[in-house]
């Protein structure tokens, strides 16, 4: 089947990181005075939000540096600075429930032959900030289809690795560990939905999730479970661990909607890392398109 | 050098000056001109780095009396108000950042924001409280206030409790920082409240008068 990119970000649109203008060198490049800087980039930001569709990757410094990952700390920097204690290699996958070749695999020969994918896919975090990142990595449903699930399977659980040794964090009680998610079969399936093993033709950093993590684009960015160890098939829908800490602001969808605010901050807008003002919020984060049809009949209130 | 000499040539203009250095330091960030890095968001980081410090002024202007009665030194009284006007300064830096960069100043969304979320109703108001203060801060005011100044300002009290809660609301599972700004707001309260540390001594509203002894 051939994969449609998304709509709005062609590849001839992603610049490559080498010419990626920092906005310190920008800076540099303009020499403008102190005074005249800050209208300036208020301006292109404020420009870009008019415009709405200039999805330029976002660079990978920032990518790599503002994380929300709180096995290795809370701050936004504390897992670029702490995650060299994971060791993303040698890695195995637990593979369990409903499925006809369960068993604990080795990542390299769990991947083996699945096609590899390079996906730049806008990245919204339920904290009203969002990214454009360029994946490389497999389709989930390569994957599943490989794992052949049987008729009970309804739902798929992903397992990040609980380890107080590799992931410091875990000493403290801030959340449930591991740290679980999941989705439903037909949206693990779907072509959009992703395992990602690189950003920007590189290995995933351990800051990111390595050495596998889920992408999922028109959910918000906490349903990317990181440092995946386990994925099991089952029946019920899974208790996501954000929903079981507080399931008034969290659910299990979490699909992006800017017409339904998390309790504490509106959904509206957003600002994409680069920017200082917000830009509209799209439905399905803009994957609408494609996507939107997994959820015919269903409230879209009850999809958070 | 008397301790009031002290107070008058270091300390306050320690306070003056010293409230500069965190508006410094976000502004050599925004320029990207030095090593001072802001991050990847830097909105984000102006408006959390200008809330904690108006915080953290807020803290250091409630420290004067205790400090004083501790001391004896009545002269650090002359601190309270450099320290206030820097707190009240970041606040507004701080309301600037949330109008303009998270709310594109849409009034009709900031309306409803304060009125819907409490954290931003709680911050909304020790803005307020904070804004009056200011403005009553002068020597003339002072005069012309009399007794109810002494009144008004202690308002700061409740500004500072509403800007502690507004931190802990707001902030989605790591507590440990707002419970600090608690902590250390309750211990500052609760050594005006007693009577243990020294009887209080009159308070001397017009900045930079020394009492006679």
């Amino acid at each position: 089947m051939l994969i449609r990119r998304p709509p709005d970000i062609r590849s001839a649109e992603i610049t490559d990181e080498r010419h990626y203008l920092s906005r310190r060198e920008w800076l540099t490049a303009a020499g403008l005075s102190a005074v005249a800087i800050m209208p300036e980039r208020l301006a292109a930001a404020s420009g870009r939000l008019v415009q709405g569709t200039d999805d330029k990757p976002t660079s990978y410094k920032d990518i790599t540096t503002y994380n929300n990952f709180y096995e290795f700390g809370t701050d936004k920097s504390d897992p670029a600075e702490n995650a060299h204690t994971l060791r993303p290699r040698p890695w195995s996958v637990t593979v369990e429930g409903d499925v006809k070749k369960p068993g604990r695999y080795d990542l390299d020969d769990l991947l083996k032959g699945l096609p590899a994918v390079d996906r730049t896919y806008r990245h919204r975090c339920v904290e009203a900030w969002s990214m454009v990142i360029p994946w490389n990595g497999i389709l989930l449903r390569d994957l599943i289809n490989r794992l052949e699930p049987g008729t009970k399977a309804k739902y798929v659980e992903f397992h990040t690795l609980y380890d107080v040794q590799q992931m410091p964090m875990q000493r403290s009680n801030i959340m449930p560990w591991p740290y679980v998610e999941g989705l439903r079969l037909d949206e693990a399936r779907h072509p959009l939905t992703l395992l990602a093993t690189g950003i920007y033709g590189k290995t995933i950093p351990n800051q990111n999730g390595a050495p596998l993590r889920l992408v999922v684009p028109w959910k918000y960015g906490f349903k990317g479970g990181k440092s995946i160890v386990k994925i099991r098939f089952v029946e019920q829908q899974p208790r996501n661990s954000w929903q079981l800490l507080a399931p008034d602001e969290y659910g299990f969808f979490a699909n992006v909607n800017p017409a339904v605010d998390h309790p504490r901050w509106s959904q509206a807008r957003e600002r994409r890392i680069g920017d200082f003002l917000k830009r509209p919020t799209l439905p399905f984060n803009g994957y609408a398109e494609q996507v939107a049809s997994l959820y015919a009949g269903m409230d879209p209130k009850k999809l958070y | 050098m008397t301790a009031s000499q002290w107070v008058g040539r270091i300390l306050r203009p320690t306070a003056l000056i010293g409230g500069v250095l965190p508006g410094l330091y976000l502004a050599l960030g925004v320029l990207e001109i030095t090593a001072i890095d802001l991050g990847a968001n830097p909105a984000e980081k102006l408006e959390h780095f200008t809330g904690t410090t108006t915080l953290v002024m807020l803290l250091l202007s409630l420290a004067v009396t205790p400090l004083r009665r501790l001391t004896g030194i009545n002269a650090l009284v002359r601190l309270r108000k450099p320290l206030g006007l820097w707190a009240f300064a970041y606040a507004l830096f701080h309301m600037s950042c949330y109008l303009v960069f998270d709310q594109s100043l849409l009034w009709g969304e900031i309306y409803y924001e304060i009125l819907k979320r409490p954290y931003i109703t709680v911050g909304f108001a020790a803005f307020l409280i904070l804004l009056i203060l200011a403005l009553t801060s002068s020597a003339w005011a002072i005069r012309k206030l009399g007794q109810r100044w002494t009144t008004l300002h202690k308002g700061v009290y409740i500004a500072a409790v509403l800007g502690v809660l507004h931190y802990l609301w707001l902030v989605k599972l790591d507590t440990s920082t707002p419970v600090a700004f608690a902590v250390v707001l309750v211990v500052l309260l609760w050594l005006r409240r007693t009577r243990a540390v020294q009887p209080p001594t009159p308070d001397f509203a017009r900045d930079g008068i020394i009492p006679t002894p």
